[in-house]
C-alpha cells in the first residue's frame, strides 16, 4: 500500500539544522537532521563514497576518518559533532591519479582483496604514522586490529604499513643527511 | 610432474603484476551498491520476524504509512511474488523441496524473516517506518538444533517435510563394508560437531532497482557472486521476460558465498521499483546480515574408520547431518552441504570402502548458503581427526601414516566414482612437515613441554576439487545445472582489448588475472586489455564466482575466445598479404610474417576490421569480436594442500595462540602467485575463525544470540596468524590454463590443522577436542583437568 497524504514535505526539516563542515579542506553547509551520523552526510550529502559503513556501531572500523589528525569512527558520530574540526577522508590521500605512499604500499603488499575495509585501514594507518612515524612490527599489528578485513587475513595490511613507515623514514633520513653540511 | 613454479619468462602467466582493480579502491573511487544515488531514489526496509516459528495472525501495515517519509508498504499479499524453490532432480524420498516466499505469507520460520518492506525517502525514515509495524503471531514451538528436529513428535518446520528432513541420501555404500570393520586391527571414531558461521563479507547486501522506460527493462543493481542466476530467479519471481531484466553487480565488498544464492530481499527491492516507478535501494544493516541472511557450516559426524595393523586405512562409514536452517537456497538448495560431504569425503587417501549417509534438516534459524568451502572445512576435520585418533591407537607418527595412505598415483579414480586429477599430495606433506622440522618447532614443544608449558604441532592434507563442471553438478542432482562459462573478447578500433566474463569477481582480483591470460594469450601489455563483468545485458549466460570455478573455467573462457580472436587478426593479416595463414603468426600486439618479418599491428588490422571492411576478404566478417565457452566434462580438478601450524595454549585464559603456520599449496599454474598468496593467506583467516572463534547460536525459542559485532566474534589482527605460503605446482591438463582453482583451500585445510596442533598440546591432559570451534572456556577447563 501506498501513504495516501503526501509524503510530508516539510517534515523532514522540524529536527534538522544548519551544520558547517570541513572536509578535505573545504568548506560545506549542510542541512540536516540532527540524529544523522558523520559517515551518513559524508556518503550521502557530500557524496564522498570512499568512507564504507560495515556494522554502524563502531566495531569494524571501515568508516575509518580522520577528525583533526586522528582516527575516528564516522558512523558513531552525529554530523553535527565534526562541527569546527577537521575532517579528512580517503578521497583526501591521492594526488589526482598520483598515489600517495601509502596507498601505493597497500597495492604493492596485495593489503586489499575486496577494496571494501580498505579506507577505513587507509585512514587508521595514516593518523597513526603521523602519531608514531617508528612503529614496531607489533605495534603496526596491535593498531591494525583496531580494524577488521575478511579478505586478506591482515599480515600484507601490516606489510604495507611497515613498508611505508620504513620508506618515510628512509626519505626523512636522506632529507636530514642532504641537509647537514 | 611436481616443480617449483618457474620465473615469467616474459608472458605474463606466472607474474605477480599490480593489480588493475587498486587505484580506484585506495582512492575510495569504488563503486559499492550503496554507493549508487539515482534522482528521485527511494529507499527500503523489512519488516521482520520477530519470532522464530509461528503464524502471523495480523500484519497491519496502516500505522507505517503514518511516519513522516514513508511512501509505501508491502506485503506479501500486496506483491504477490512466485516462490523461490530450488529444487533436484530427486525422488521425495530423498529430497523434498521447499518454496521459500519472497515476502513471508502467514508462516514464519525464523527471527528476522522478511513480512513486509517499507519503502521512504530516506533510509531513517525507512528505519522509522519498519518500527511502525503492528505484527502479531501464534507462536509454534520453535526447531532450533538438529537434534530436535529430528526427535520423534518434533515440531514440522515445513509441513511437507517429514522428520524436518529435506534431504536423506546415501550415496555411496561398498558390498561387504560391515564385514571390513568387523574383522579390522582398529577402529576408530570421531563424533564431532562445527559451529554455525557468518561468511561475513564486509559489505552487506544490498540492492538498488530501477525500472528504464527506454530500454523497457528493470535494472537490478545487487551485491551478488552470481549476476546470472539473480536475473533468473528476478524475472520468474516478477513475472517477467528475462531479457526485461538486467542484473548489474558493480565492486563487491566480499561474498564467500554468502551472496551465490539468490535473496529475497533484492526480488522485493525490485519490485517495490517497479510498483512506485522510481528507483528503490536497500541496504542490508549488520543486525540483518548476522541474523537474518545466510549462513552455513553447522554440521554433525558420527564417523569411523577401519584401520590395518600397518595403517592401512580399509574402511571410512560416516553419517552426516546438516543443519541448514529454514528453507532450501536457490540454485543450490539445501543438499548442497550433505551432497557436498558425501562425494568428497574420501579426501587424499586411499580408500577401499565407504559407506555415508548424509541428511540436510530444517529448524527455525536463518537459511544456509554454501559459506567458502563449503563441506569440506568439516570432512577434513573429521578425516584429519581420525587419523590422529587412529595414529595414537596404532602408536604411529600421524605424519608417517597419513603419507602411508596418500594418493600417489594419478589419475586415481576412487571409491567415490570421482576421478582426481595429478596434484603432490605426498610433496606438500612431506615438504609442509619438513619446513617444521628445519625451523626447529619439534625442538621448540620438547623444550616448553619441559618448562610447563603447552606447545602443539598439527597438520592438515586435503584436496579441494575445483572447476565443477556440468557433469561434477549434473552428478548431484540439480535441476538448474551449473557448470559452463562465456567470455566475449573484443578488440576495438584503436587495438585495445575488452575482456567480458560470466563471472564475478568479488576481491578475487579478476580484472588483473583475466586480463593476464587474454594479454597473454595475444601478446598485448596489460594496460591494454579492460575486463568487464556484472552486466548481464553483456553475457548471454554465466555461472558466477563461487566453486573456486573463475579461473579454471572463466579463465579458459576467456583464453580460447582470445585463442579465436587471434586466429581472426592472422586471417585478416594472410588475406592482406595474399598467403597462407600457416605463414603468419601473432607477435607482440601485431602479426608477424613468419618469413620475411613484416608486421601487421593490432591497431592496423582492426582499422581494417572496422574502418576499411571492403577490404576484407568475403570469408572474414567485419569487426573484431570472438566469444567462447568453457565446460569441464572430467570430475573436475583437484588443487591440494597440507597445512601446519604451532600453537601454544594458555592456562587460565584458555587462549589458543598461533605460533606459526606454514601452507604447502598447488594450484596448477599460479597465474598471479601474489594473487594466490592472497587467497590462500585469507582463507586460512577464514577457516581459523571458524576453528577459534565464530559460532552463531540461538537461545531455546530461536531467537539469535549474536546480533552485533560485540557478540559475534570476528577474528582482527591480533588472533590471525602470518602464515608462510610455500608453492608447488601441478599444472592442470585440461584448463586452458594450466590453473587449478584457489579460492577455497585456505579455509578447508585451516580448521584441521588447528584442531590437530590444539590436540597435540591437549596430550598430556589424556583431553581430545573434535568439535570447533575450540573455545577459550574448553580449553581453560582442559588444561585444568589435567593440573
Amino acid at each position: 500500500m501506498t501513504a495516501s497524504t503526501p509524503p510530508h514535505s516539510t517534515a523532514q526539516y522540524e529536527n534538522s539544522q544548519l551544520v558547517s563542515l570541513q572536509v578535505n579542506g573545504e568548506t560545506y553547509e549542510v542541512v540536516t537532521e540532527a540524529r544523522r551520523t558523520l559517515a551518513d552526510v559524508l556518503r550521502q550529502d557530500l557524496g564522498l563514497t570512499g568512507t564504507h559503513l560495515a556494522c554502524e556501531h563502531g566495531i569494524c572500523g571501515a568508516c575509518t576518518v580522520l577528525l583533526d589528525g586522528a582516527p575516528a569512527r564516522a558512523c558513531l558520530m552525529f554530523a553535527a559533532q565534526a562541527e569546527g574540526s577537521a575532517v579528512r577522508t580517503v578521497e583526501s590521500l591521492a594526488d589526482g591519479e598520483e598515489l600517495s605512499d601509502l596507498q601505493q604500499a597497500f597495492s604493492d603488499h596485495h593489503g586489499l582483496q575486496c577494496g571494501f575495509c580498505t579506507s577505513g585501514f587507509l585512514m587508521l594507518a595514516e593518523g597513526f604514522l603521523a602519531e608514531r612515524p617508528e612503529p614496531s612490527r607489533a605495534e603496526i599489528r596491535e593498531t591494525v586490529a583496531s580494524n577488521l578485513c575478511r579478505c586478506t587475513g591482515y599480515q600484507t595490511i601490516v606489510d604495507a604499513i611497515e613498508d611505508c613507515a620504513t620508506k618515510r623514514r628512509a626519505a626523512f633520513q636522506a632529507q636530514l643527511d642532504g641537509e647537514s653540511p | 610432474m611436481t616443480t617449483e613454479p618457474k620465473p615469467s619468462d616474459g608472458s605474463l602467466i606466472g607474474a605477480s603484476v599490480a593489480r588493475q582493480e587498486d587505484p580506484r579502491l585506495v582512492s575510495g573511487r569504488g563503486r559499492f551498491t550503496d554507493d549508487l544515488r539515482l534522482p528521485g531514489m527511494l529507499y527500503a526496509q523489512f519488516v521482520r520476524s520477530r519470532v522464530a516459528h509461528g503464524t502471523v495472525t495480523s500484519l497491519d501495515l496502516a500505522p507505517v504509512l503514518e511516519v513522516p517519509g514513508v511512501v509505501a508498504a508491502y506485503s506479501a499479499d500486496d506483491l504477490k511474488l512466485v516462490d523461490i524453490t530450488a529444487r533436484l532432480d530427486r525422488p521425495v524420498s530423498e529430497f523434498v523441496p521447499t518454496g521459500m516466499p519472497v515476502l513471508a505469507r502467514d508462516r514464519v520460520r525464523y527471527a528476522g524473516e522478511p513480512l513486509a518492506v517499507v519503502v521512504a525517502r530516506d533510509p531513517y525514515a525507512a528505519e522509522d517506518g519498519v518500527e511502525a509495524a503492528k505484527v502479531e503471531y501464534d507462536l509454534r514451538q520453535p526447531v532450533t538444533s538438529a537434534a530436535q528436529a529430528l526427535a520423534p513428535e518434533a515440531t514440522l518446520v515445513h509441513d511437507e517435510a517429514p522428520a524436518n528432513t529435506l534431504l536423506d541420501v546415501s550415496m555411496f555404500a561398498t558390498e561387504g563394508i560391515d564385514e571390513v570393520f568387523a574383522e579390522a586391527g582398529h577402529v576408530v571414531t570421531v563424533n564431532t560437531s562445527t559451529g554455525r558461521q557468518n561468511a561475513l563479507p564486509l559489505e552487506t547486501r544490498g540492492a538498488v532497482a530501477e525500472w528504464d522506460d527506454r530500454d523497457r527493462q528493470l535494472s537490478l543493481t545487487t551485491s551478488s557472486q552470481v549476476p546470472h542466476q539473480v536475473r533468473t530467479v528476478a524475472a520468474a519471481c516478477l513475472g517477467m521476460d528475462e531479457s526485461a531484466v538486467r542484473v548489474i553487480v558493480p565492486d563487491m565488498g566480499g561474498g564467500f558465498g554468502l551472496k551465490c544464492v539468490v535473496g529475497r530481499e533484492e526480488i522485493v527491492t525490485a519490485a517495490a521499483a517497479l510498483r512506485l516507478r522510481r528507483p528503490v535501494k536497500w541496504t542490508e544493516d549488520r543486525k540483518d546480515a548476522l541474523t537474518a541472511s545466510f549462513l552455513g557450516r553447522e554440521q554433525h559426524y558420527d564417523a569411523r574408520a577401519a584401520f590395518s595393523a600397518e595403517g592401512r586405512l580399509l574402511a571410512l562409514d560416516a553419517d552426516i547431518v546438516c543443519d541448514m536452517g529454514a528453507y532450501s537456497c536457490y540454485p543450490f538448495t539445501a543438499g548442497i552441504e550433505p551432497m557436498m560431504a558425501s562425494s568428497e569425503m574420501p579426501s587424499v587417501y586411499r580408500l577401499p570402502a565407504y559407506r555415508v549417509r548424509a541428511r540436510a534438516v530444517t529448524t527455525n534459524k536463518a537459511p544456509s548458503a554454501p559459506y567458502r568451502g563449503v563441506s569440506r572445512p568439516q570432512y577434513v576435520q573429521v578425516v584429519e581427526r581420525l587419523f590422529e585418533r587412529a595414529a595414537r591407537e596404532l602408536g604411529m607418527d600421524a605424519v608417517e601414516l597419513r603419507r602411508r595412505n596418500l594418493i600417489t598415483e594419478f589419475p586415481y579414480t576412487g571409491v567415490n566414482n570421482v576421478t582426481y586429477d595429478p596434484g603432490s599430495y605426498l610433496e606438500s606433506l612431506n615438504l609442509c612437515e619438513q619446513t617444521m622440522r628445519d625451523e626447529g618447532w619439534y625442538e621448540l614443544r620438547e623444550r616448553a613441554a619441559a618448562e610447563g608449558r603447552h606447545l602443539g604441532i598439527g597438520y592438515s592434507c586435503f584436496s579441494e576439487r575445483t572447476g565443477y563442471g556440468s557433469k561434477a553438478f549434473a552428478q548431484r542432482k540439480m535441476e538448474v545445472v551449473p557448470g559452463f562459462d562465456i567470455s566475449e573478447v573484443r578488440m576495438d578500433v584503436s587495438g585495445a582489448l575488452v575482456v567480458t566474463t560470466g563471472t564475478m569477481s568479488h576481491g578475487q582480483s579478476h580484472e588483473t588475472t583475466f586480463a593476464q591470460i587474454a594479454a597473454s594469450e595475444l601478446g598485448l601489455e596489460l594496460s591494454r586489455v579492460r575486463v568487464h563483468q556484472g552486466d548481464t545485458n553483456r553475457v548471454t549466460y554465466g555461472w558466477g564466482t563461487y566453486a573456486s570455478r573463475s579461473v579454471s573455467i572463466g579463465g579458459s573462457a576467456v583464453r580460447r575466445a582470445a585463442r579465436q580472436l587471434g586466429e581472426k587478426l592472422c586471417a585478416i593479416a594472410a588475406a592482406r598479404w595474399d598467403v597462407p595463414v600457416a605463414e603468419v603468426e601473432l607477435g607482440r600486439a601485431a602479426v608477424r610474417h613468419r618469413a620475411d618479418g613484416a608486421q601487421l599491428t593490432f591497431a592496423e588490422l582492426a582499422d581494417v576490421a572496422y574502418l576499411k571492411s571492403h577490404l576484407l576478404p568475403p570469408e572474414l566478417e567485419p569487426g573484431l569480436s570472438e566469444t567462447a565457452s568453457f565446460d569441464v566434462s572430467t570430475d573436475g580438478t583437484f588443487s591440494n594442500a597440507t597445512h601446519g601450524t604451532v600453537v601454544e595454549l594458555h592456562p587460565g585464559t584458555g587462549q589458543v595462540e598461533i605460533l606459526r603456520y606454514v601452507c604447502v599449496e598447488d594450484c596448477g599454474v599460479a597465474i598471479n602467485p601474489r594473487v594466490v598468496d592472497g587467497q590462500t593467506r585469507g582463507g586460512i583467516a577464514q577457516g581459523v575463525a571458524g576453528a577459534l572463534f565464530e559460532r552463531i547460536t540461538y537461545d531455546d525459542q530461536g531467537e539469535p544470540s549474536a546480533t552485533s559485532f560485540m557478540d559475534y566474534k570476528v577474528p582482527t589482527a591480533l588472533e590471525t596468524p602470518e602464515v608462510s605460503v610455500h608453492h608447488l605446482e601441478t599444472p592442470c591438463a585440461f584448463t586452458e590454463t594450466g590453473a587449478k582453482g584457489v579460492g577455497e583451500g585456505g579455509t578447508i585445510g585451516a580448521p584441521a590443522a588447528v584442531l590437530n596442533a590444539v590436540n597435540d598440546a591437549l596430550t598430556p591432559t589424556g583431553v581430545e577436542l573434535d568439535s570447533t570451534p575450540v573455545t577459550p572456556e574448553t580449553v581453560a577447563r582442559a588444561l585444568e583437568h589435567a593440573s
